[in-house]
């Protein structure tokens, strides 16, 4: 190229067409202002993709010095939602170079832009050590950082000696990112743990807070994590008591002072971890006693992080085991903070209160007034936390006041309220209040349509069995439903109850409210309207029309409405109602002498498991429907995880399995809690056939059906004349039955079994379960032990209670799990040699 | 542990968003607009916490949110961290951004959202506090920034503008 007589001229002549075609990239400011001009979603769009493009462009070209500015606005772009993928590599480009600059924006692209998903981000990991131990502490801050933010497991097994490494060091800024980063380590990669722990030893010597700060997490980790890694901080109590003595004596502190306290976020942070380390300890606990009283009663109460010390101190003693005058002192501030008119306050002792409404029943109690009024406070966080409270307040001698308060409540509050109310509250009364039947009958008019479906029929059969009430039943329920018929649940259950009850109705002869003067057409007005409603279901019309029929019984005057109605409807579209009103016509026409007995009133329901009450009872944690489950005498309880074994193995619907011992704990869920504190009462619904000389249960005595004979001679001499059988005998275990019939009970039938192992090894973890058919009811009382000798030299005594109400034979079905010779074993077997005495 | 921290608009732009769990994308930005949406409708007096919504966590995760001006400060936190506890710490960092951009204003968030970032790198580190000393995490910033700045001057095309 002659043109170009020198090198020089010839590189400016390629580069002058190199600026032309690639102008530097906007810097993020003016992309932000670009942005912002554009006035549709459309335009920012476009304006985002045509800058992507040009960073694409950018990249590519494989440029170190636009780079950072270009993954910058990129970050940018991703925060507000757009794809942001093909920065992941410039970002480790980044992390790669030299530069401060450079890192800083690499390592905040890679926290954004990348997770453990991604296969690019194990590219970090060699970047990440070396920068771990780079000259310049910042550098290592942003590494640490970045492995504490989003490093995988793998990641973390690899860098955790470096970590550890500088867990020692006596920089503090490296050593309180260095702690947070092995909490991380931790929580991916459990098993390292065990490596840190020569670390922590002069953790707490500290005397930068920030240090202080991260170790107290890291040793809050460590604690929750491993009951070994408990039980061996446990002696760092006394120290951990010395620096928050410190910290509330030490007066004003300038560099930790927030709002007057001395670093309230390292109290509250002690506070916590001494909670962990005091829990289940008694010497612990004495320990921190003092300065948990010290804290509670000096803190300042006028501003908030005042309160989250206090409010820390509270939950940490009622966690501890702290002696009484202490717990009372703690739910006492709790109550003065239900007083506070700081709204968070009050929403955070409403919590911590819920918490210990399970341990702490009557100290709160004491505050259930303040409590109800917070029913009636304007935010919804509190209303809730208020509800679930209140509920778990409610007991037998205030129900009646509590549910006054509670269903003003469910009129003014919010629709995402009234599921849960309505499941809470279906809980508390058919636990608690099989007699107070008012406050049923004001959830089905008031909740209306937030009552499940299937709630439908209890509320029905509740009502029925109701005797005294349906005059004023069907009166509530009618005035509910005049002029709004879109609550489907409830417009069912008031058609039924019209149905039903109608002539009570119009005779006006409500005693528990004013009776209202409705004349025969009225209701009939309102049952034809609900049919005709565009909002009724197919369901709720068939329950309208039904109910039209059998006012023909109860009525006197309507009849001839009544037919016409009916025949009507014989040729409606809906295949249902045509075929209701054809045979209801049908029993007008043909069969006019059955009528009145085919629709006579309906009778006392027996209550049969329904969905309500049994589906409570499985809130519990229970698997199976189980109405007959009751509270055991005090004994070793035996895992659940068995009976559910026994269940899958039967897995047959006509033999119910006994749980042998109840599981006396119960789920978290508040609803489950509630039962927790009811759990006494027996929730069987079966008719108690057999004759329990105790009179209705009380909240606080457990009533299982057999248990009132115990205070008189169970057996009777004839006890000696049923013949023993040998259950069960093979492979050396032999089970013998023997039998004794109850003096008082004709229906009980007491079974000892007796376990011998005839084997030259003893069977060790020997486990008796056993099945009955659905009609009997069984218990199981604890085995006298788990081992059966060898050589016969002893047996394990083991009592089986049966209640026979029907007088069945007995079969039962057997399961048998023990080791023996190393090895598990398990067997199934049927008892089906019972003598006839034991039963008939 | 902290899930979550948001700072947006009264309309519901985002200014800021970390999230220290792992979300796509997609939910990462359902999960703002549905936080707008919680925190947009509730009055000035009432109690600064709620449960999270659907996609976070539900009851098992907590809102604590601050309203400053025009911008929500959002920390989603589960239930191993004190609510009042979070709550001071927003108005802690939101007192070191003050410090840190002189009178900080919605525009200083807007424009210097990588600062932002790196200030709340200083507090909140994998989900946890870090440090809650308002002067020391101004001391690292400004050092960190220096030092920054100090690779501005070494001669060479002058292209860096972070600024």
């Amino acid at each position: 190229m002659n043109g170009f007589g020198n090198k020089k001229c010839e590189y400016l002549y390629l580069m002058s067409f190199h600026i032309q075609r690639m102008p530097a990239p906007i810097r993020l400011r003016e992309l932000i202002r670009t942005i912002r001009t554009a006035r549709t979603q459309a335009e920012e769009r476009e304006m985002i993709q045509k800058e992507c493009a040009a960073i694409r462009s950018s990249f590519r070209e494989e440029d170190n010095t636009y780079r950072c500015r270009n993954v910058a606005k990129l970050l940018y772009m991703h925060m507000l939602g757009y794809p942001a993928h093909f920065g992941q590599l410039e970002c480790l480009k980044l992390i790669a170079s030299q530069k401060f600059t450079d890192k800083r924006i690499g390592y905040l692209g890679a926290m954004l832009l990348l997770d453990e998903r991604q296969d690019v981000h194990l590219l970090m990991t060699n970047c990440i050590k070396n920068d771990l131990n780079h000259s310049t502490q910042f550098v290592q801050g942003l590494a640490l950082c970045t492995l504490g933010c989003m490093g995988s497991s793998e990641m973390c097994r690899d860098l955790a000696g470096e970590v550890e490494k500088l867990l020692k060091t006596s920089n503090s800024y490296l050593r309180k990112k260095a702690a947070l980063c092995a909490v991380h380590v931790i929580r991916k990669v459990p098993e390292l743990m065990e490596m840190f722990l020569p670390a922590t030893k002069n953790l707490l010597n500290e005397k930068n807070h920030g240090v202080l700060h991260t170790s107290v997490v890291l040793l809050t980790e460590m604690c929750e994590r491993s009951p070994d890694m408990l039980a061996h901080f446990r002696k760092l109590v006394p120290q951990l008591v010395r620096i928050l003595k410190n910290l509330i004596m030490s007066g004003y502190s300038p560099e930790h002072d927030v709002s007057g306290i001395s670093d309230p976020f390292l109290q509250v942070r002690i506070l916590r971890l001494l909670r962990i380390l005091g829990r289940n300890d008694d010497d612990s606990s004495e320990a921190m006693n003092d300065i948990l009283a010290q804290v509670a009663t000096n803190t300042e109460t006028s501003k908030n992080v005042g309160n989250a010390i206090l409010y820390e101190t509270v939950l940490t003693i009622m966690d501890i085991k702290s002696e009484s005058g202490l717990r009372v002192l703690a739910i006492n501030i709790l109550g003065r903070f239900l007083l506070n008119n700081d709204k968070n306050i009050r929403y955070v002792a409403l919590t911590s209160l819920l918490k210990t409404v399970q341990t702490d029943h009557n100290a709160v109690q004491r505050h259930r007034s303040t409590i109800v009024d917070c029913l009636k406070d304007l935010d919804v966080s509190i209303k809730r936390r208020a509800m679930e409270l209140s509920f778990a307040l409610v007991n037998g001698n205030n129900i009646r006041g509590m549910m006054k308060e509670l269903l003003y409540f469910l009129d003014s509050c919010e629709p995402e309220f009234k599921a849960d109310f309505c499941l809470n509250f279906l809980i508390t009364t058919v636990i608690i209040a099989n007699t107070c039947f008012h406050c049923y009958v004001f959830l089905g008019v008031t909740a209306g349509s937030y009552v499940r479906d299937d709630a439908v029929p209890n509320l029905i059969q509740l009502i029925t069995n109701s005797v005294e009430m349906h005059a004023y039943t069907v009166q509530r329920l009618y005035k509910a439903i005049l002029g709004d018929y879109s609550q489907q649940p409830l417009v069912q259950v008031a058609a039924w109850c019209i149905g039903e009850y109608g002539d009570l109705l119009v005779s006006g002869q409500c005693e528990e409210e004013e009776p209202i003067q409705v004349t025969e057409d009225e209701v009939l007005d309102i049952l034809e309207s609900v049919l005709i409603s565009n909002m009724s279901t197919s369901v709720t019309r068939g329950y309208a029309l039904t109910a039209i029929m059998k006012l023909s019984t109860r009525f006197t005057c309507t009849v001839n409405r009544i037919k016409k109605v009916v025949s009507i409807y014989g040729s409606s579209i809906d295949v249902e109602l045509q075929q209701r009103a054809v045979e209801y016509n049908a029993l007008f026409k043909k069969y006019d002498h059955m009528r009145s007995a085919l629709l006579e009133r309906m009778p006392v329901m027996e209550k049969v498991t329904t969905n309500g009450p049994t589906e409570i009872v499985q809130t519990n944690g229970e698997t199976e429907p189980a109405p007959l489950e009751t509270k055991p005498p005090p004994s070793g309880p035996q895992p659940t995880s068995q009976a559910n074994d026994l269940l899958d193995l039967l897995g047959g619907n006509d033999i119910t399995p006994v749980i042998p011992t109840a599981p006396t704990s119960k789920p978290a869920s508040a609803g489950g809690e509630l039962l927790d504190l009811l759990g006494d009462i027996n929730l069987t619904g079966a008719p108690a056939t057999a004759p329990t000389p105790a009179p209705v249960p009380q909240i606080s005595q457990p009533s299982f059906l057999l248990d009132g004979l115990s205070s008189q001679p169970l057996f009777n001499d004839i006890a000696s004349g049923i013949p023993s059988i040998t259950a069960y005998s093979k492979n050396g275990l032999k089970i013998e039955f023997t039998f004794e019939r109850s003096n008082t009970n004709p229906s009980v039938t007491v079974i000892t079994i007796q376990a011998s192992n005839s084997t030259e090894l003893d069977m060790t973890d020997f486990v008796f379960q056993a099945a009955v058919p659905k009609t009997f009811q069984l218990q199981l009382l604890s085995p006298s032990s788990s081992i059966v000798p060898a050589f016969n030299t002893g047996t394990i005594t083991q009592v089986i209670k049966v209640l026979n109400p029907q007088k069945q034979q007995l079969r039962m079905r057997i399961k048998l799990t023990y080791n023996h010779k190393g090895s598990a074993m398990q067997d199934l077997a049927e008892v089906n040699n019972f003598p006839p005495q034991s039963w008939q | 542990m902290i899930k979550a921290i948001l700072i947006f608009s009264n309309q519901g732009k985002p200014w800021l968003s970390k999230f220290y769990q792992p979300y796509s994308e997609d939910t990462q930005q359902q999960i703002i607009g549905e936080t707008f949406h919680l925190v947009s409708k509730r009055d000035e007096n009432v109690c600064n916490f709620l449960e999270g919504g659907l996609l976070i966590g539900r009851s098992d995760n907590k809102l604590i949110y601050r309203h400053y001006a025009t911008l929500y400060f959002v920390f989603y936190v589960d239930s191993s961290e004190s609510e009042l506890g979070i709550f001071d710490l927003i108005q802690v960092f939101v007192e070191t951004l003050d410090k840190c951009f002189e009178n900080v204003c919605e525009l200083d968030l807007i424009f210097h959202v990588d600062k932002v970032h790196n200030i709340l790198v200083e507090m909140v580190m994998g989900g946890m506090v870090l440090e809650t000393n308002m002067n020391e995490i101004v001391t690292q910033i400004d050092t960190q920034n220096k030092l920054e700045k100090s690779e501005y001057l070494i001669p060479h095309f002058d292209n860096h503008d972070r600024e």
